[in-house]
């Protein structure tokens, strides 16, 4: 009993952060029809400006609740400009092109990331894994049946952080006007610069946020995991764009169910069997979801209009 | 000219007496044997991987699944086959027909997993299909190793080296030949057509899905088959050699010799096998040794910027989808 409780509650922690990635392919997705392969290694590159700039804090002494706040400001300001970079200049002229081609974009801007950063050139971080500082010091925060069941200070506010996040983005799109745009490139891109919505703009903007929160979410990864490289970033990223297909990939509740529902799978597999499967878990969960519901969860059946 | 009755037959026979040839002159150096079979693995992974990805527009990026399930099929029912001897036969033979006899195996393995993946997977869009090949890839990985008896993450050593410059060759010979005889028949008129625009296929009744799987059988039958030729000429096969990386190698090929031309698979192999080879030794000569590592750090980085100028600059790569045997300029494969 005992153990079922531990595994929700860290199932829950990964989950969350999971739909923190999650929710950057869905919007991308919504606004372009096209999967952002390099969201992930976004995700990695965010985290490694988070340790940078964390390393800095720790040189001036310690880690206040100031520049915590600083830290992820910090990175999830970097990882919009380049999320920026990329749709500029990478998307954004093969918008018109075929599909594939951008697909294999994505794939070409995921392989020179992350296997960029594992190069030890200049400021490029090298191949070896490196230990994020100790931001939020690790302490229970609740432990329930006699101690055995413990929950950690930093799930509590990696919990929040994602709820959090995720509250903005919802008041974001369904509640301004921006959002407002928003949905409607994402229904139909054409018709919405018709109406006047500046749509390069709108796919822009779109970009940014979901790189701010994929930043976000690895800093989160980080504090929860400690150990930061070059490649966790493809390894999480598949994960939560997994999380998002199960959901149904473009709809924004769907990500969040799916990546906690993944988290709890993961969670569960490895602490009843061996944690050397972890990986092949969200693939066989994936091929099972396409093979009974290719929509995903929340997905609704479309039909293709010639 | 030749007989009709022998136009099948003749080109297989005249490649498999250059490559006798090749074999008698080259075989001694090994050095050279074992750069020329990578090459001739490469040519038989991006020729088939160029079937799905080129051909019939689909995007696959996890080959190296298919290779690794052809590699561990051939070579552990090579393990045990290392000392047996085929009764009535010299030892030679009864070798490489065993070996022949453990190809098959890996290949048939493979397509049997290629056609598990894909009858589910292909009736999904592009970017479905790239996830679940790649995560069948991860999948694989990860099953390797956890198998004790396929030695795990430490790999399977001791199969015997029974490859050769004649059997690497001979295959990526007949890889090319299916690959162009498809492309050339009605069956390649329906996979294009799928590349093309799926949706008025469909309507002009192609069975895209049945199409699709067979197209993505064959080509896993030939990773498979590159898995088995490479299980048998490197000391020891392990699931690192198997990784998403391979893939993207594979990937790289295609893409830069152009989706959908073989010939431009297979030069883009033979290119990118031998460039980073060549780099590394030019500069461990001139630039003291130990500096042609750089070249290992930089070629993963270097293939995911080409592909990215590639797509923005020349996303039809080098040869489009034309063929070194097109017979007019412009034109397409003959109807």
């Amino acid at each position: 009993m005992s153990d079922f409780l531990q595994h929700v509650i860290n199932g829950l922690s990964a989950g969350t952060i999971y739909a923190l990635v999650a929710l950057g392919y869905t919007m991308v997705y919504g606004v372009l029809k096209l999967i952002n392969f390099a969201h992930g290694d976004v995700m990695m590159m965010g985290t490694y400006v988070g340790y940078a700039s964390a390393l800095q804090f720790k040189q001036r002494g310690g880690f206040g609740m100031a520049s915590v706040l600083a830290i992820f400001f910090l990175s999830m300001a970097a990882c919009a400009a380049v999320g920026w970079l990329i749709e500029r200049f990478a998307y954004r002229p093969l918008r018109e092109k075929p599909k594939l081609t951008a697909l294999i974009t994505a794939i070409g801007i995921s392989f020179a990331v992350s296997y960029g950063f594992q190069m030890d050139w200049g400021f490029l971080p090298g191949p070896n894994p490196r230990a994020f500082p100790e931001v939020i010091r690790r302490q229970p925060w609740l432990t329930l049946l006699d101690g055995e069941v413990t929950l950690w200070n930093w799930q509590v506010i990696s919990f929040a952080v994602a709820l959090g996040l995720m509250a903005g983005l919802q008041y974001l799109v369904f509640r301004t006007r921006f959002g407002r745009a928003m949905r409607a490139v994402s229904h139909d891109h054409r018709t919405a610069a018709l109406l006047g919505i500046h749509t390069d703009r709108v796919i822009a903007v779109t970009f940014m946020l979901g790189s701010a929160l994929a930043a976000g979410a690895g800093i989160l990864f980080a504090i929860k995991d400690v150990k930061i490289e070059p490649l966790m970033g493809t390894q999480q990223g598949l994960k939560a764009f997994v999380a998002a297909v199960i959901g149904g990939i473009g709809n924004v509740p769907g990500a969040v169910v799916g990546a906690v529902l993944l988290g709890l799978v993961e969670e569960f597999v490895v602490g009843y069997t061996a944690s050397s499967w972890r990986d092949a878990v969200a693939f066989g969960f994936l091929i099972l979801v396409l093979l009974l519901r290719p929509e995903g969860l929340f997905g609704r059946v479309t039909a293709e209009k010639v | 000219m030749v007989p009709p009755g022998l136009r099948g037959v003749l080109p297989v026979v005249l490649a498999c007496l250059a490559l006798a040839a090749g074999q008698r002159l080259f075989g001694g150096q090994e050095f050279f044997v074992y750069v020329a079979s990578l090459v001739g693995v490469n040519v038989v992974l991006a020729v088939s991987l160029n079937v799905v990805n080129g051909m019939t527009g689909q995007f696959s990026i996890g080959h190296a699944g298919f290779m690794a399930v052809g590699a561990y099929a051939a070579g552990r029912l090579s393990l045990p086959l290392g000392d047996v001897a085929v009764s009535g036969l010299p030892v030679a033979a009864s070798d490489q027909l065993l070996f022949a006899v453990s190809l098959l195996a890996g290949g048939v393995a493979a397509a049997a997993c290629g056609f598990v993946v894909g009858l589910p997977s292909l009736r999904l869009k592009g970017d479905y299909l790239a996830i679940v090949t790649l995560g069948f890839g991860e999948i694989v990985r990860v099953i390797i190793q956890n198998t004790p008896a396929l030695g795990g993450a430490l790999g399977l050593s001791g199969i015997p080296q029974r490859g050769s410059l004649f059997a690497v060759w001979l295959c990526a010979f007949l890889a090319v030949l299916v690959a162009r005889r498809i492309a050339e028949s009605s069956h390649g008129r329906s996979l294009t057509a799928i590349r093309e625009d799926e949706v008025a296929a469909e309507a002009m009744g192609v069975n895209t899905t049945a199409y699709k799987v067979r197209a993505f059988v064959v080509s896993a039958f030939f990773a498979g088959v590159a898995g088995g030729l490479f299980a048998h000429f490197v000391p020891i096969i392990n699931p690192g050699s198997f990784t998403f990386v391979k893939s993207m190698e594979v990937v790289v090929m295609v893409v830069a010799g152009g989706l959908g031309s073989t010939t431009g698979s297979i030069l883009a192999a033979v290119v990118l096998t031998l460039l980073p080879e060549a780099l590394r030794s030019g500069f461990n000569r001139f630039a003291g040794e130990g500096a042609g590592a750089v070249v290992d750090q930089v070629r993963m980085p270097v293939y995911g910027l080409l592909l990215v100028v590639l797509m923005l600059a020349r996303p039809q790569g080098l040869f489009g989808t034309r063929e070194l045997w097109d017979r007019r300029k412009g034109q397409g494969a003959r109807p």
